[in-house]
């Protein structure tokens, strides 16, 4: 379980690394390797050469603008679990990030590493969609552009990322006093990859409520008509219409799969709003 | 015992383990830390596939002389290790496959290189052109006379088929009741937290091939190298470092062994292999898969007249050497009746090669399974009668004052109250407070459930049994050195090894006990068959009692040369002569330890003419006065909370009730048993090699094969009592292996009578989640089809 030789690259700025990502076919961007080292231990992962983006200055900042909460795709998850990132709904990332893997995972891990790879099974694509998080994305040419996050992941560890360019901020839109948001996964045990996930942000100030369910087959699934009856009705759908509207998203999905995404949501729902 | 009262690390003190400074501080020296000149890594190009012909193996151009294939171990005899059972079929394990293949991750080749990267880098241009056959992945449908063969001259994939019956037709005639079930346990991985790792080097000077290897049994596996590689013993010398847990997975000759040590002695290079962990999970896929299908026979109130069973043993590929392919079914056969009382029994068992990595014995060996088995068929007996699994276990027990008792299967328990262990358990995890708790967690929706299980554990067993298993290799007596030196301190050598039962210290306090010196100043070497005096090492939870055992006779010989020497510094009569504190006295006067030691060493003019010219140095052989082991026994029970909308089952408690004879340290006892009932809780909830149809391994990151970590585990609650073994020294008895055999019987006694209200039983382990919502669901769509 040794890695093929290759080369490592500490770029000076995003620029550069933008330069560096686009060398070649065979050149993995690295933040903090959590994903891909035992990917490149285990010779799934075979690059020639890795541009380590994790020490980019650039890729570090933290902002609240007023309306947005902006992440650097660096950021560790540990950072985020001791609450060095504003809050854009009260506690939710915190919990999101305190429940991935194990700390020492943690310690080293990256949000924008977390969204590139692109595990269905992993908690920020699943939790930054149902916040609409946008990533800001750098070009090679010094260029940006803006992926919202229901757009970015297109399938299981596939995003839309072009060669060469470098996931460089998550931006969240901030939610009202009265927003209530839930987050539910279930899991083999502590710190283990989830096989359900559901996701819930409702903030009546923005009239926004989505619905969010992960670790199924590829992206988030994006459950609209789950979130309109959630508005309208404030309360969860029963175990069924549930179980209706995941087949209409995803019908590959197995009956205990199904099972499992719909138990997630009715307590995902519950810490949502305890008091119904 | 001679002057033990006053020594503060003898015999049962919880005495802090010696080895910790350097396991705990990163100190340790395994196979992994250690580095020679010209010292080179191996990679072993392995089998991508099950099953299949080899026609062709090709090196890469630019580097033959780094890649050995089978063609060029030609003087290396395949590994065989032959039963004496009767039928039995062998198997030739060449160290790297000729001819076929027969399991993913099956050695083909070895390459060399100065890092282990570059080894891998030349591994995988290895061309391997290999003409696949259908994999045999199920051991039910491989006894199937059609089925594809693994071993052709065999003609079928039985390694041996044994049979037993005594008084099953009596228990038929007699039945009120009747329980039909069958169980199954899965494969697993023994995953120390070290892999396996070896070292060979050819030395001049001693004109012998030194292999570190990370082993629980160094001169076993001395005698394997000689009699594979085919060199003289005296040319072979094994040393165990520090070994990282075993757990059986090193108790058995590895083919990596053989083809690290012959390219080392062919290049005249160290030549090191280390394990990695994918390697672990897919070649060593080896242990507890088993399947059982039993008829039980009980009376009306519970009471077990008989019990008719087939336990087919999914052995893998090939043989094990010494432990063989039959060590498992012959284990499982003679020991499901376990600790109950049964006159009636009838046993086929079935030793079934499949396109998998080869059964080696896992702690515990085949009892976790037997005890799974017997337990759920105890409670299942019990739900029949409708009383409660605890009382009708008590009954089905064999009752102390039946003791020493000869079951069923001719097994000799030589003391204990069984009944007892279960009324104790019973007591500390407060049953009768339980069953109205649970009613009133039912009326919330809350499934919590109670299980019992009920084993023994035979350790120690000796020259008979292990003859009788039909092993090439039996265990005699074991050997121990015990020596003073000129400083009054101690060393004590024993070939036995420790891997992390802290023999180191537990051997030490068996020495202490008799010689009054604290075990800071009792130096213990093993592992090394260069130092140590021969023993079939550390195996069947025998390390205290037969190594303890040789060391305890040794300080007593020895302590009696101490007195005879004190005596005649003291002008005394050696019976005169008592030790304490590391001294000799007699009366008020006394002399220290260093004072006899420096007599004999270094001041031989003090010693009269006629001293035993033995010395302070003595080796003694010493094993029980019975062969059939003696056996510790245990209740182990759990409550559960199943939650049946996710399959998740949470061990909200857990009691232990032990009786494993003297104790000789009760912190590493306990510990041994926390780590057991850990691996007990992997094997009932958690660890499953699993693969595909064309048997690929899917499990081969520890991110697909789930170890229960300290979040699943629960508080375990110990509790002990000390029936002394009367044919062991100081009464002990091997408690190594039994936390292991109990957890899954206990918790899926407890998940069944926990969804009893949903008419749901499972009889498979492990209980995931996916399996047990998978049982509750089927059980309501069966209901809603019903209403």
């Amino acid at each position: 379980m040794k890695p093929v030789a290759f080369s490592h690259t500490l770029p000076d700025s995003v620029v550069e690394a933008t330069r560096l990502a686009a060398g070649g076919v065979d050149v993995k961007i690295i933040g903090g390797g959590q994903s891909l080292g035992p990917m490149l231990n285990l010779r799934l992962a075979r690059p020639e050469a890795l541009v380590d983006v994790a020490a980019l200055n650039d890729l570090r900042r933290i902002a609240d603008t007023g309306s947005h909460v902006e992440i650097g795709a660096t950021i560790r998850h540990a950072e985020i679990e001791d609450g060095a990132v504003p809050d854009p709904i009260p506690g939710m990332l915190r919990h999101v990030a305190g429940g991935i893997a194990y700390r020492a995972v943690r310690n080293k891990g990256t949000i924008g590493g977390s969204l590139c790879h692109a595990d269905p099974a992993a908690d920020w694509v699943s939790a930054m969609t149902a916040l609409d998080a946008t990533l800001v994305i750098a070009g090679q040419d010094g260029s940006t552009r803006e992926v919202p996050m229901t757009r970015f992941m297109e399938g299981a560890y596939r995003t839309s990322l072009e060669p060469g360019e470098v996931l460089c901020t998550i931006r969240i839109p901030k939610c009202g006093a009265d927003a209530r948001w839930g987050y539910y996964k279930i899991c083999r045990k502590v710190g283990e990859f989830a096989d359900a996930i559901a996701a819930t942000v409702i903030d009546p100030e923005r009239r926004y409520c989505r619905v969010v369910f992960g670790a199924a087959s590829g992206a988030p699934l994006v459950a609209r008509d789950l979130a309109l009856s959630l508005a309208e009705t404030g309360s969860a759908a029963p175990q069924d219409e549930v179980k209706d509207a995941l087949l209409t998203l995803d019908p590959a999905l197995d009956s205990i799969k199904c099972h499992q995404l719909a138990v997630a949501y009715a307590r995902c729902l519950a810490e949502a709003m305890p008091n119904d | 015992m001679q002057g033990g009262a006053s020594v503060s690390t003898g015999i049962g003190e919880r005495v802090p383990r010696k080895e910790d400074k350097r396991l705990l501080n990163g100190q340790a020296k395994f196979v992994g830390d250690l580095k020679f000149p010209r010292q080179w890594e191996a990679a072993f190009v392995r089998s991508p596939i099950a099953h299949g012909r080899i026609r062709a193996v090709t090196k890469p151009d630019d580097a033959t002389d780094r890649v050995f294939t089978a063609a060029d171990l030609a003087d290396v005899l395949p590994i065989q290790a032959e039963s004496s059972l009767p039928g039995y079929k062998g198997s030739d394990f060449y160290p790297l496959a000729r001819d076929k293949v027969r399991f993913v991750g099956e050695c083909v080749a070895i390459c060399i290189a100065p890092t282990r990267a570059e080894a891998e880098d030349i591994a995988e241009r290895v061309a391997l052109d290999l003409d696949p056959l259908p994999p045999v992945m199920d051991a039910i449908l491989a006894r199937d006379p059609d089925s594809t063969l693994l071993h052709e001259n065999w003609g079928d994939n039985l390694f041996v088929t044994t049979h037993f019956n005594e008084g099953i037709d009596a228990a038929r005639a007699a039945a009120d009741v009747v329980i039909e079930r069958e169980y199954s346990t899965a494969r697993q991985c023994m995953t120390p937290m070290e892999g396996k790792g070896t070292l060979s080097y050819w030395d001049d000077k001693t004109g012998q091939l030194v292999v570190y290897t990370s082993t629980q049994v160094p001169h076993l596996i001395r005698s394997g190298i000689s009699q594979f590689l085919q060199i003289d013993q005296g040319e072979v010398r094994v040393i165990a470092p520090d070994v990282g847990g075993g757990f059986g997975y090193k108790c058995v000759l590895q083919p990596e062994e053989l083809s690290v040590s012959w390219v080392a002695r062919k290049t005249g290079r160290p030549i090191r292999w280390t394990e990695d962990r994918r390697e672990h999970l897919v070649a060593g896929a080896n242990t507890r898969q088993h399947h059982y299908r039993i008829t039980a026979y009980a009376d009306k109130r519970g009471r077990i007249l008989g019990v008719d069973a087939d336990i087919t043993v999914d052995v893998g590929a090939f043989s094990v050497w010494p432990f063989t392919a039959c060590l498992e079914a012959a284990q499982a056969g003679g020991n499901l009746p376990g600790p109950y009382a049964f006159p009636g029994y009838r046993c086929t068992t079935y030793s079934v090669a499949t396109n998998k990595p080869p059964f080696t014995p896992y702690r515990g060996v085949a009892r976790p399974g037997v005890c799974f088995a017997m337990e759920l068929t105890i409670d299942a007996v019990a739900r029949a009668v409708d009383r409660e699994p605890a009382e009708v276990r008590k009954e089905n027990l064999v009752p102390a004052e039946a003791m020493p008792f000869t079951n069923v299967t001719k097994k000799f328990y030589d003391s204990g109250d069984y009944p007892g262990s279960v009324t104790e358990a019973q007591k500390a995890i407060d049953l009768a407070a339980f069953r109205p708790r649970q009613e009133q967690a039912l009326a919330e929706g809350k499934y919590l459930g109670i299980g019992f299980s009920t084993f023994t554990e035979q350790s120690a067993h000796g020259t008979k049994v292990f003859a009788a298993w039909g092993l090439p290799l039996v265990p005699g007596y074991e050997q121990a050195m015990v020596k003073l030196t000129p400083s009054g301190s101690v060393e004590v050598r024993s070939g036995n090894h420790s891997f992390g039962q802290g023999l180191e210290t537990t051997l030490a306090q068996v020495a202490s006990e008799w010689l009054t010196v604290p075990v800071e100043r009792i130096a213990v070497t093993m592992g090394d068959t260069g130092m140590t005096p021969y023993s079939t090492g550390a195996y069947a939870s025998r390390g205290m009692v037969m190594a303890g055992g040789a060391v305890s006779k040794a300080a007593e010989v020895l302590a009696g040369r101490i007195r005879k020497h004190a005596a005649h510094l003291l002008q005394c009569q050696p019976d005169d002569v008592t030790l304490k504190d590391g001294h000799a006295h007699a009366g008020a006067a006394s002399v220290s330890f260093a004072d006899i030691g420096r007599a004999w060493y270094l001041r031989p003019d003090q010693l009269p003419d006629d001293v035993d010219t033995a010395g302070l140095e003595v080796t003694e052989g010493y094993k029980p006065e019975i062969d059939s082991g003696v056996f510790t026994y245990a209740t182990h029970a759990a409550i559960v909370e199943v939650d049946i909308d996710t399959g998740h089952v949470e061990i909200l408690d857990y009691v232990v009730f032990e009786d494993c004879g003297r104790r000789v340290n009760p912190m590493i006892l306990e510990g041994q048993t926390y780590g057991g009932a850990a691996q007990g809780i992997g094997t009932a909830l958690f660890e499953e090699v699993l693969y595909d149809a064309n048997g690929q391994p899917l499990t081969s990151t520890l991110a697909d094969y789930i170890l229960p970590g300290p979040a699943e585990l629960p508080n375990f609650r110990l509790s002990h009592k000390e029936t002394l073994s009367p044919y062991t020294r100081h009464g002990m008895k091997g408690v190594g292996e039994g936390g292991a055999i109990a957890p899954g019987g206990a918790i899926i006694n407890a998940v069944n009578d926990a969804l009893r209200p949903l008419e749901v039983e499972l009889n498979q382990i492990p209980a995931t989640p996916a399996r047990v919502l998978g049982a509750v669901l089927k059980a309501r769509a069966a209901e809603g089809t019903a209403s």
